[in-house]
């Protein structure tokens, strides 16, 4: 079998599987943005964008964007039935009261303990915060959508982050381009490899060591 | 009868003195952005102002949320004609290094002074504002740098962050419609930080498409009441 990368979608895809029916979830700027194209079918999922719209769904065609209709990444949304706007006290009043069910995000670096480094590059001197940190803190559960690693080949899964933290043990799940790792107390466990990957190919990407789950798959999707 | 309804851009903005503390409302893009008000602010020219808005000017350099051939205004005009001190923002810079907003060139210059806040805690601090709360404490940057030398606190075992409120002498805000008394709505995703800063500025000015009558907006639409509401200038149409 061939050992390639999957791509961004699929690796989407793979996180959209861990919405459930009703669940309400804010997707971060880059990969988990295109998480929203592949909820499982039947499941209705209920997207939060931070800049206060709830109950959002597809992109706007061309032709018909608005200004005022902009979810976080600034991607322009049709107008549905059953959304609802707010400003953004209430609209992080529903992160940081721990009404959203799922936050996916991204990461430049994800630590054995679930710590999260997504905003600032040390060598850049500045970042964005955004609401990455009401996100990781607030959510009921955060999962990480990532290459596995940087462009210059660095492991991004690590013993501890060397980038400014966004939060601590707040990350519960990592699905790269090449695995799927869950954050346990004890440590990481991996659950899933891309196809034609094996335990010691991941392990050789990754800057800490983890456990193998006893039914280790590959993806599912 | 109470009529708020200023004539200009110009004549809203004209007692803005030097040092003022101002809110800028909306999230990042054009939509909910008071374009007017800020170019009547970079041609009124007052100086070493504080500006509190989620980012530091991204519209006008990396194009976000702006449909494909316009070129918005956003606070980097204000930057670019060095008329401030310091941004307090969530989200200061450019995702794209290669795309440097003015607000970073300025703040890499070191002509410029940088309060990076987490959004949910910026709109915590001014909403608390608003609301004459003068502190509270939140779990958001716990940990990180953001925490830095906070006061903290734990409640229920878990470890808390000291924030302070924030207040501002002028908003300068972007609303939909407003009636002449104040009364204000927003039109989709532009609530944003306008409705929020609207409650904690000693002048909050409104940019509105439309200007109405009383019962012109039914009073339980109304997103923002008029007692937020000092000065309405309408927005004419290019």
């Amino acid at each position: 079998m061939t050992k390639e990368r999957l791509h961004r979608e699929i690796i989407a895809m793979r996180v959209a599987r861990e919405f459930g029916d009703g669940d309400v979830v804010n997707l971060g700027l880059g990969i988990p943005t295109l998480c929203s194209q592949f909820v499982p079918e039947g499941n209705s999922v209920v997207y939060h964008a931070e800049n206060g719209v709830l109950n959002y769904g597809p992109m706007a065609e061309e032709g018909e964007e608005d200004v005022d209709l902009t979810n976080a990444g600034g991607q322009f949304l049709a107008w549905v039935p059953g959304m609802s706007f707010f400003d953004s006290a209430d609209s992080f009043g529903m992160i940081r009261g721990g009404h959203i069910d799922v936050s996916v995000l991204g990461a430049l670096q994800v630590s054995e303990n679930g710590d999260l480094a997504n905003w600032m590059l040390p060598q850049r001197g500045i970042g964005n915060v955004g609401g990455a940190m009401d996100l990781a803190s607030g959510a009921k559960r955060t999962i990480v959508a990532m290459e596995h690693v940087d462009k210059k080949g660095n492991p991004k899964i690590v013993k501890a982050c060397t980038f400014p933290l966004t939060g601590s043990s707040c990350v519960s799940m990592i699905v790269t381009d090449i695995a799927v790792i869950e954050v346990r107390k004890e440590g990481l466990l991996l659950k899933e490899v891309a196809p034609g990957w094996t335990v010691e190919d991941i392990q050789k990407e990754t800057a800490v060591e983890f456990m193998v789950a006893s039914d280790l798959k590959y993806f599912v999707l | 009868m109470i009529d708020k309804v200023v004539a200009s851009f110009s004549e809203a903005v004209k007692d803005i003195p030097d040092g003022a503390l101002i809110m800028i409302g909306g999230f990042a893009g054009p939509g909910g952005t008071p374009q007017r008000l800020i170019s009547a602010l970079r041609d009124h020219g007052t100086r070493e102002l504080t500006i509190v808005s989620n980012t530091g000017g991204l519209a006008g350099a990396v194009g976000f949320g702006t449909i494909s051939g316009d070129q918005p205004v956003d606070m980097g005009i204000l930057v670019d004609n060095q008329q401030v001190k310091k941004v307090i923002a969530s989200f200061p810079v450019s995702p794209s290094p290669s795309k440097p907003t003015s607000f970073e060139k300025a703040y890499l210059a070191d002509q410029i002074e940088l309060e990076v806040v987490p959004q949910g805690t910026l709109a915590e601090r001014i909403r608390a504002g608003g609301a004459g709360i003068p502190a509270f404490f939140t779990p958001t940057g716990v940990n990180t740098m953001i925490g830095e030398g906070k006061e903290t606190r734990e409640f229920n075992g878990r470890e808390y962050l000291l924030e302070y409120s924030l207040t501002a002498d002028f908003a300068l805000l972007r609303g939909h419609k407003s009636d002449i008394m104040g009364n204000t709505v927003y039109r989709g995703t532009s609530q944003s930080f306008n409705a929020v800063m609207a409650t904690a500025a000693q002048v909050t000015i409104m940019e509105v498409d439309e200007i109405v009558e009383l019962g012109g907006i039914e009073p339980e639409g109304v997103h923002t009441p008029a007692i937020f509401v000092d000065r309405i200038v309408k927005n004419s149409k290019k």
